[in-house]
C-alpha cells in the first residue's frame, strides 16, 4: 500500500535519512523503533508531505507520492497523528474535529464521521465544548487520533503516541491502536517504547542514525538480541 | 447629563462601529498571515473612490457599493499576490515596509488620477432628531452595516470549514498541511475578506466624509493602534479598543478639540502599551 | 618622517568628491544648489535615521523629532526672539526627552518588532497632532512662517542659498562622523550582539539598556538637528512635511534603499529620492503631480522585495562577495 524505495531526507544541508526503504501492506499494523534522534520523525515528516524527499521515491495505493504538498497527501487517504499531538489549544474539540475534516471528500460525510469518532472515543463527545488546550495528556491523544480519523484515511501514521504520558495512560492508548485497526484501518507507528509497540504491530523496522537496520515480525524481533538488549533492557 | 455630551457619547458610538470593523479586517490579516498591512487605511480610500466615481457616474449607491467591496477585496488578493508572498519569509518588518511601500503607491497613485481635490459624493441623508438630540441617519447606517459586517464575519469564522481553519492557522501554522488545508489558499481567502472588510468600510466612510488621496494618513494610525491596543490578531479585543478609542475622541473632541483629542488617544495608547504590552483584554 | 603610505584609490576619490563639493557653490546655478541642498540634509536625517535602524531598532518615530526640532526654534525665534542658536539646542533636548521616555520602556518592556514600530508611529502621530491642534501658535495645518531678518547669523537665516549649503554640508559630513564613529566603537560591537542575542549580549556583561538608550538618543538628537535646520532653510513649516507617518515612512525607505548598513548608503537613498522625484517632475510636468511618487512607491515595494539590503549593501556585496551577510533588519 505504502512504499518507500531509498528515500533519503534532511534539513538544509543536514541529512537525517539515508536510503530508506519500507513497505507497508494494506491492514497491515507496522512499527519503526529505534532511538532517539535516529529520524523517526523525519520519516514520518516526508511520508505526509511536511519535509521534502532529497532522492528515492515514494508511493501509495500504486501512485507516487513524490513532490505532492501535504494537503494533497491527505486527500490521497494519508493521515498523520504528530508527535506531542499539536491539537489547536484554543479550538474546542469539536472544532479540532472538524478541521480534520477539512478536505472536500471528507465533508460530506462529517456526520456519520464524527458520530463514528464519538462512538470510538465517548470521553470526546462529554468533552466536546471544551477547549484542547484543557484536556488531560490521554483525552488529548484521543482528539488527535479522532482528527486524523476525520480525514477518513486508509494509512493512520502516528508518531509517538505514548510520549509523555503516565503509564496507565500509555496502556491506553495502544488499546486505542488495536481498537483502530479492528475498524480496518491500515496503521504506520513510530515508538520509542519497544516493548508495548512490538505487542500491537505485526512487523516492525529498526532505523538507527537514518538508516533501516533491521526487520522483521514482531515475534521476530521479540526475540532478536539486539533488541532485547539495547532496546527492551532485558 | 449635558445633551451635547450625550450627543458626542452617541457619535462616538457610531463611529468606533467603523472602527471596529476596520479593525477587525486589519486583525484578521494579521492573525492569520502574521503581517501588518500598514496601507491599509489607504485600501479603504480606495473603496470610497470608487463608490463616489461609479455613483458619480449613476451607478446607483447600493451597486456602487457592491462594486466597490468586490473591487477592494481583489485589490486585498493582489496586495497579497504582489506584495506579501514575496516577503513571507523575510523579518516582519520588511513586511511592514513592503506595504508601506504600498501606501505611497495608492496615495499618489490616486493623487495622479483624481488630483488632491477633497470629494463629496452628495448624497443628503437625513437627520434623525430623538427630542434634543440629533444624529446623522449616515452615521447611523454605517453603524448599523459595520455590526452586521462583523456579525457576519463572526458566523463565518464559526460555522465554516474555512472559517475554522482561519482561526485554528494562527495556533499552529505547520502541521495545517497535515489537516488537509493549503496554506496559501487561506492567505488568499483572508486577503480577499480583509479587503473586502477594508471596501466595506470604504461605502460607510464616503458617506459621512470628504475623500482625497491622504486620507488614510488622518486615520490609519488609528486603525493600527485600536488593533495594537486590542492585542494584534486578537479580533475581541480589538472590538472593544474601537469603543474605547472612538468615545476618547468624541469626548475629548467636545471638551477641547478633535485634534487634541487624538492627541490624548495617541498618549493613552503608548501609556497603555507600557502597562499592557499584549493588549488591553490580555489575561 | 612617517615612511611614505600606500595611497589608497578610495581616499583619492574621497578627497577629489569633497573638494568638488565645496567647489560646487560657486559654479551652480541656484535651483540646482537647492537640489543639493536638499539631497545634504535628507541624507543627513536619513544617516541619523540609520545609526539605531542598523541595529534593528525600525522607527517610524523619527518624524516626532524631525517635528520638534522643526517648530521648537521656530516658535521660540518667533513668540521669544530667541536665536535658534539656541532655539536649536532646545528642541534637540525635548527631542532626547521624548526618545528616552519612550525608548526606555520600549527597551525595558521588550517592545520589539511590529510593536516598536508601531509604538514609535505614535508618537510621531501624537508630535503632528500637537502641533495641528495648537493652532493659536503653530498655525495649525495652515503651516508658519519664521519672521524675515535678511542675511543674519544670529537668526540663521540666509537669503544667499550658498551660506545653507556650506552649513548643510558640514551638518552632513559631522553626521557621517557620527555614523563612523558609532561604527567603529564598541558600541557597534555590543549593539550587534545585542540586535542577535540579547540575553547572550547582557551575559557577556554588555549594559544592553545603556546602549540601546545610547543609540536612540544620538539618533534623535541628530534627527531634531536636521529638521531644525530644513525648517532654518525653507522658512516655512507644515506639519505635514516634518511629522507624521508619511515623513516617518519617507526617512525609513530612503534609509532602507539607500543601504542603512553602509556609510554612504542613507546620502545614495537620499539622493536617489530626491533626484528621481525631481527628475520626474521636470519629466512629467507640473499637470501630473502624484507621477513621480507613484514610481516611487513602486520602486520602494520592488526595493524591500528584492533588494532589502539597498544599493550600497549590494555594491558591497559585488566588492566583497565573502563577507557574511550582515543582519538583515530583524524584529
Amino acid at each position: 500500500m505504502l512504499s518507500l524505495a531509498a528515500v533519503s531526507a534532511g534539513y538544509g544541508s543536514f541529512r537525517a535519512l539515508f536510503d530508506v526503504s519500507l513497505d507497508v501492506e494494506a491492514g497491515e499494523a507496522v512499527g519503526v523503533i529505534g532511538p532517539n534522534g535516529a529520524g523517526k520523525t523525519t520519516m514520518m515528516r516526508v511520508i505526509s508531505g511536511l519535509v521534502p524527499m532529497d532522492a528515492g521515491a515514494m508511493t501509495f495505493d500504486g501512485r507516487s507520492l513524490d513532490g505532492l504538498s501535504a494537503h494533497r497527501i491527505v486527500e490521497r487517504g494519508i493521515a498523520h497523528v504528530p508527535e506531542n499531538r499539536r491539537l489547536f489549544p484554543r479550538l474546542t474539540v469539536e472544532d479540532n474535529l472538524r478541521i480534520g475534516a477539512f478536505i472536500p471528500q471528507a465533508r460530506a460525510k462529517i456526520a456519520e464521521r464524527m458520530a463514528w469518532v464519538y462512538d470510538l472515543f465517548p470521553r470526546l463527545k462529554e468533552r466536546r465544548e471544551q477547549l484542547a488546550g484543557t484536556l488531560s495528556g490521554g483525552e488529548q491523544q484521543m482528539c488527535a487520533i479522532g482528527r486524523a480519523l476525520m480525514s477518513g484515511p486508509k494509512l493512520l501514521l502516528m508518531d509517538e503516541p505514548s510520549a509523555g504520558l503516565a503509564p496507565l495512560v500509555v496502556q491506553q492508548v495502544f488499546d486505542l491502536v488495536r481498537r483502530i485497526r479492528a475498524e480496518g484501518l491500515t496503521v504506520l507507528i513510530v515508538e520509542q517504547n519497544v516493548q508495548q509497540v512490538l505487542e500491537v504491530v505485526d512487523r516492525a523496522y529498526l532505523l538507527e542514525v537514518g538508516r533501516i537496520h533491521l526487520a522483521g515480525s514482531s515475534a521476530e524481533l521479540k526475540n532478536n538480541d539486539l533488541i532485547r538488549r539495547s532496546y527492551m533492557g532485558l | 447629563m449635558d445633551i451635547y455630551l450625550l450627543e458626542a457619547v452617541i457619535n462616538g458610538l457610531l463611529l468606533g462601529g467603523v472602527l471596529a470593523l476596520l479593525a477587525l479586517g486589519l486583525n484578521l490579516i494579521f492573525g492569520v498571515i502574521d503581517v501588518v498591512w500598514i496601507a491599509y487605511a489607504d485600501l479603504v480610500m480606495c473603496g470610497m473612490y470608487a463608490v463616489y466615481w461609479l455613483h458619480v457616474a449613476g451607478w446607483p449607491l447600493w451597486a456602487a457599493s457592491l462594486a466597490a467591496i468586490a473591487g477592494v477585496a481583489v485589490l486585498g488578493v493582489l496586495v497579497h499576490v504582489l506584495i506579501i508572498a514575496p516577503v513571507l519569509r523575510a523579518p516582519p518588518i520588511n513586511q511592514l515596509l513592503a506595504t508601506g511601500g504600498l501606501l505611497f503607491f495608492l496615495q499618489s497613485f490616486t493623487t495622479l488620477l483624481f488630483g488632491t481635490d477633497f470629494r463629496n459624493i452628495g448624497v443628503r441623508l437625513p437627520i434623525i432628531e430623538m427630542g434634543d438630540i440629533f444624529i446623522s441617519f449616515a452615521r447611523l447606517l454605517a453603524f448599523g452595516f459595520a455590526l452586521v459586517g462583523a456579525v457576519a464575519l463572526y458566523v463565518f469564522l464559526k460555522r465554516t470549514y474555512l472559517g475554522v481553519a482561519i482561526r485554528a492557522i494562527s495556533q499552529d501554522r505547520e502541521i495545517m498541511g497535515l489537516m488537509g488545508v493549503d496554506q496559501r489558499r487561506i492567505y488568499l481567502v483572508t486577503s480577499l475578506i480583509g479587503g473586502a472588510l477594508a471596501g466595506l468600510g470604504g461605502c460607510l466612510l464616503v458617506l459621512q466624509y470628504d475623500v482625497h488621496p491622504f486620507l488614510g494618513n488622518t486615520f490609519g494610525p488609528l486603525i493600527f493602534m485600536i488593533c495594537v491596543l486590542g492585542g494584534l490578531g486578537n479580533m475581541i479585543g480589538g472590538f472593544v479598543a474601537s469603543f474605547i478609542i472612538s468615545q476618547i475622541i468624541s469626548i475629548g473632541g467636545y471638551y477641547y478639540s478633535t485634534e487634541w483629542a487624538y492627541v490624548l488617544a495617541f498618549t493613552l495608547f503608548i501609556v497603555l502599551m507600557f502597562i499592557r504590552p499584549r493588549g488591553i483584554l490580555a489575561r | 618622517m612617517n615612511p611614505p603610505r600606500a595611497i589608497n584609490p578610495l581616499h583619492v576619490a574621497g578627497i577629489a568628491a569633497l573638494a568638488c563639493l565645496i567647489a560646487l557653490p560657486f559654479v551652480t546655478p541656484a535651483y540646482f544648489l537647492h537640489i543639493v541642498i536638499q539631497i545634504l540634509l535628507w541624507g543627513f536625517i536619513y544617516t541619523a535615521w540609520s545609526i539605531m535602524g542598523r541595529f534593528g531598532f525600525v522607527s517610524l518615530g523619527h518624524g516626532a523629532f524631525m517635528g520638534v526640532g522643526a517648530y521648537v526654534p521656530a516658535l521660540l525665534w518667533n513668540y521669544e526672539g530667541v536665536t535658534p542658536w539656541l532655539g536649536i539646542p532646545a528642541g534637540v533636548a525635548l527631542s532626547v526627552l521624548l526618545a528616552v521616555v519612550i525608548g526606555y520602556p520600549c527597551f525595558r518592556f521588550r517592545v520589539i518588532g511590529h510593536y516598536f514600530a508601531l509604538v514609535t508611529l505614535a508618537l510621531s502621530e501624537v508630535v503632528l497632532r500637537t502641533i495641528t491642534a495648537a493652532r493659536d501658535i503653530t498655525g495649525g495645518s495652515l503651516g508658519m512662517t519664521q519672521k524675515l531678518a535678511g542675511h543674519s547669523w544670529y537668526a540663521l537665516q540666509f537669503p544667499d542659498k550658498r551660506y545653507f549649503y556650506g552649513i548643510a554640508l558640514v551638518v552632513w559630513l559631522g553626521g557621517l562622523l557620527v555614523w563612523r564613529w558609532v561604527d567603529r566603537g564598541i558600541e557597534r560591537e555590543a549593539l550587534e550582539a545585542i540586535s542577535e542575542d540579547e540575553e547572550a549580549a547582557a551575559s557577556l556583561g554588555i549594559d544592553v539598556m545603556r546602549e540601546k538608550l545610547r543609540v536612540t538618543v544620538v539618533s534623535a538628537a541628530l534627527t531634531s538637528v536636521g529638521g531644525s535646520l530644513f525648517g532654518q532653510y525653507l522658512a516655512y513649516l507644515n506639519p505635514e512635511t516634518v511629522s507624521g507617518i508619511a515623513v516617518s515612512l519617507q526617512i525609513v525607505f530612503a534609509a532602507i534603499a539607500g543601504g542603512m548598513y553602509a556609510l554612504l548608503g542613507p546620502t545614495v537613498g537620499a539622493f536617489l529620492t530626491i533626484a528621481l522625484n525631481e527628475g520626474l517632475r521636470v519629466w512629467f510636468g507640473t499637470n501630473f503631480i502624484g507621477a513621480a511618487n507613484t514610481i516611487y512607491g513602486i520602486l520602494l515595494i520592488l526595493f524591500i522585495i528584492f533588494m532589502p539590503r539597498g544599493i550600497m549593501g549590494v555594491i558591497e556585496n559585488l566588492r566583497m562577495p565573502r563577507r557574511a551577510p550582515a543582519p538583515a533588519p530583524a524584529e
